[in-house]
């Protein structure tokens, strides 16, 4: 077996940010020095093409690879800013039924003889999709918020994987609200860790920068943005890669009299 | 409790929503992950009971099954408050 590491990210819930955990990931990875194919497995809906700022330049897909009429080298889309990344679409929308599990270990195995990592965006849900993106990977990260919707997919998508003997499963807590977490409006992170069970990979906090990124096609990642989501993001990267990074607290990312009221507010008094 | 939590009770104010959302969510994973129904775990239940019935008197408005969850292990909690032991347990489990 070789050491790439092949990553499943999904959630069960859609909207929860795989796609944009998917693109953030693979560019930090990637500017780190590891060779990255992000392989986009929602091929009836496909974003990640959008949000990498890929979509006019895929051609072929790995349903071309299979089917022997392109080479891998011809469907692999490079990042033209980081060349350490590339982009693999698994088929494209019109083509709603090839895809089995079989498929994906074949194209994962291609894959893996060139590239340390390997990030399969999972479509959402936990039917065959589903199925199929999870067949080739190793190890996986759930991507949730901190919403009782979100969590209870999550827990169902955790379950399967489970049962598909897929490990280690981390988690990433995205949308992350410290102000209404403070106020316990919000399911705080260790409520989330408690439920799941899951050791925690990293925090996302919302930020509104998230969406201007994707409007331009450029993750945050890519630049040395000081975000707070480009730095949690970065973060993570690096904690995959085995470094021991501290997990940022929400209840210190706000400072100042109020924010000093509110966790007087929060002392356990009984 | 925190503070806010007490003043949000003096105040009768209603309570932050978080604890809900994680009381809510223990429960309807407990369901999911035993893919047991609220129907199917209260006829369980009634069997339960039925069945302890045979050897120990317990009291039948008091007995409470459910579900627990810790770590992504559920249990089915049983808390039967027995009134006396049965002097003939019956066999026929005819109640």
């Amino acid at each position: 077996m070789s050491t790439t590491r092949i990553i499943l990210i999904c959630s069960g819930k859609g909207g929860v940010g795989k796609t944009t955990t998917t693109a953030n990931l693979g560019i930090a990875l990637a500017r780190q020095g590891a060779k990255t194919v992000v392989l986009d497995a929602d091929f009836g809906l496909r974003n990640l093409d959008l949000l990498l700022g890929l979509e006019n330049r895929i051609v072929y897909t790995a349903q071309e690879v299979l089917a022997e009429t392109c080479r891998l080298e011809q469907a692999l889309v490079k990042h033209k800013q980081e060349p350490n990344l590339a982009l693999l679409p698994a088929g494209n929308p019109r083509m709603l039924e090839w895809l089995t599990p079989k498929d994906m270990q074949s194209i994962v195995a291609l894959l893996e003889q060139q590239f340390d990592y390997v990030l399969i965006d999972c479509p959402a849900g936990i039917e065959d999709g589903f199925k199929n993106a999870a067949a080739a990977a190793r190890e996986a990260v759930v991507v949730t918020t901190p919403e009782v919707a979100a969590v209870r997919d999550a827990d169902r998508v955790i379950g399967l994987l489970n049962t598909q003997g897929v490990t280690p499963v981390q988690l990433v807590l995205n949308r992350v609200r410290p102000k209404m977490m403070s106020n316990q409006e919000m399911l705080s992170v260790d409520d989330v860790t408690d439920i799941l069970a899951l050791p925690l990979l990293g925090l996302v906090f919302e930020d509104e920068q998230v969406i201007v990124s994707t409007n331009r096609g450029e993750p945050l990642t890519l630049n040395d943005a000081a975000s707070p989501a480009a730095q949690a993001y970065n973060n993570i990267a690096r904690r995959l890669q085995g470094e021991d990074i501290p997990l940022m607290d929400p209840s210190k990312a706000r400072r100042g009299l109020r924010a000093r009221m509110r966790n007087l507010m929060q002392t356990r008094i009984f | 409790m925190t503070l806010k939590e007490f003043i949000d009770k003096l105040l009768g104010r209603q309570a932050a929503s978080a604890s809900t959302a994680k009381q809510r969510l223990q429960l309807v994973l407990a369901h999911d992950r035993s893919d047991l129904n609220p129907e199917l775990l209260d006829q369980m239940r009634r069997e339960i009971l039925e069945v302890v019935a045979r050897y120990v008197e317990i009291d039948l408005e008091e007995g409470d099954v459910s579900l627990e969850t810790e770590d992504r292990v559920t249990a089915l909690v049983a808390n039967l408050p027995i009134r006396r032991a049965v002097t003939q347990p019956s066999s026929g489990g005819t109640l």
